[in-house]
């Protein structure tokens, strides 16, 4: 219970996880760990169960057996501790539609309380000047995306759960949103993501693979 | 906090920039108070007896109207799910989003109902009661209809379970605001049905939003 001391590591640890939905084995005795510097790839085909995975890791989902710990302590006793030190971005990506860019970042990052000139950086990071005053429903899907990844721009904390965050960008984002995660773990922090791409631009990446064709 | 406050924030920009989302509920409350001496009887006196019910009920259902959108939106786009994320308590967020709620259905409600007591010769000295009753009265519906929202929010058409699990929980608050009102027009005392609406207030504050977080909990966590 000492935040100061883990304020900038990373060290979650699963054991022995058994998930299953609608009656079918999604995984069985998986464990792993993931601490700073870590990058870890959820990948698996369709149905897999790599969102229920990611959604378990980030303690929104607890509908599993096994034990996942924040340093060493149980997930859903440290919960909002934790919560307070890993950033999670679902495949719905909480942009309003009738919202601009920087009104949505406003709220996105709300707990972390940035100043409006790191708003501003973020969106100009993101490649969304010029439509910060623009109403989302406005923008494309991967500008949406971008407003919702312009996040990753400004936060400080140490762990990333991101599911799916290439969705939709183009060849410029997807390097852009590459090279932020490269950052992130050079600097210390880890990131566990789910997705299909082929991360070849990023050092230090570790895959785990779920259900193998049964 | 600090999320909740810019919850708070935020849901009155949309609020703002989608006027229909409050104005219907308004506009379907004058309607009712206008239609009502047309179909029934504009007889004067007939009308000033059951002016305080007509306007109660009528802002009960536009209350009940506006209440479907309250969680529904938050959860598709999956905004609900980063305040679940952000480890922040979501009594407080219910309690924010219900307070957006009041001031967005219950206080205009509020606020135009001396309007709708002229339409329907409300007696002068039921005025008072009426604006004290929809004060103290609307955050009450606020309140429990959060919990229905709650529970209902990942239901695509859960408008008609809405109403049937709330509307039930309405009926203490209508008795007593409608025999406030009622009691003043005839020149009794009605302190007590507002200390009553009062009390209810208080529990309602202090519980619903237990249920209306945990119900969000349960929606989200699947």
């Amino acid at each position: 219970m000492t935040p100061a001391k883990g304020a900038n590591q990373v060290n979650l640890q699963a054991r022995a996880l058994y998930c299953e939905r609608d009656d079918r084995q999604l995984f069985a005795d998986l464990s792993f760990s993931v601490c700073s510097g870590d990058l870890l790839q959820l990948v698996g085909p369709n149905g897999a169960g790599k969102t229920t995975l990611l959604r378990l890791l980030a303690g929104l989902n607890h509908d599993y057996t096994g034990d996942v710990t924040w340093h060493d302590q149980l997930l859903h006793q440290v919960y909002s501790e934790y919560a307070h030190q890993r950033l999670y971005l679902g495949h719905l990506s909480a942009v309003k539609k009738s919202l601009t860019p920087l009104e949505n970042l406003r709220w996105l990052m709300a707990s972390e309380a940035p100043n409006e000139d790191q708003l501003w950086v973020a969106l100009k990071e993101a490649g969304l000047v010029g439509y910060e005053e623009t109403p989302c429903q406005h923008l494309s899907a991967g500008q949406q995306r971008r407003v919702a990844l312009a996040r990753l721009c400004i936060t400080q904390l140490p762990l990333w759960i991101l599911d799916e965050p290439f969705t939709a960008l183009d060849k410029a984002g997807v390097a852009w949103l590459e090279q932020k995660m490269q950052q992130q773990v050079s600097r210390g922090g880890a990131v566990i993501i789910t997705s299909h791409h082929a991360l070849e631009a990023v050092h230090g990446l570790r895959q785990l693979t779920l259900g193998a064709a049964v | 906090m600090s999320l909740v406050i810019a919850t708070v924030k935020r849901d009155f920009i949309l609020a703002a920039r989608n006027p229909g989302e409050w104005a219907n509920p308004l506009m379907f409350f004058l309607m009712v108070a206008a239609l009502f001496p047309l179909a029934v009887d504009p007889d004067p006196k007939f009308l000033s007896k059951i002016a305080g019910g007509v306007i109660w009920v009528a802002a009960l259902l536009a209350t009940l109207l506006s209440l479907d959108s309250l969680y529904r939106a938050d959860v598709e786009d999956g905004s609900l799910e980063q305040c679940l994320a952000s480890g922040e308590s979501l009594y407080a967020m219910v309690l924010g989003k219900a307070f957006v709620h009041w001031c967005i259905s219950g206080l205009p409600l509020t606020l135009v109902s001396p309007l709708l007591g002229l339409m329907l010769h409300l007696p002068d000295e039921a005025y008072m009661a009426m604006v004290l009753s929809l004060a103290v009265g609307t955050p009450i519906l606020s309140l429990l209809g959060s919990v229905g929202a709650a529970l209902t929010a990942s239901l695509s058409s859960g408008g008609l379970l809405l109403t049937l699990l709330i509307l039930p929980l309405y009926i203490p608050v209508l008795i007593f605001a409608a025999s406030a009102v009622y009691h003043a027009g005839i020149g009794m005392a009605y302190n007590g049905q507002i200390a009553m609406l009062g009390a209810m207030l208080a529990l309602a504050i202090a519980l619903t939003p237990f249920a209306a977080a945990a119900a969000l909990k349960l929606n989200l966590s699947r």
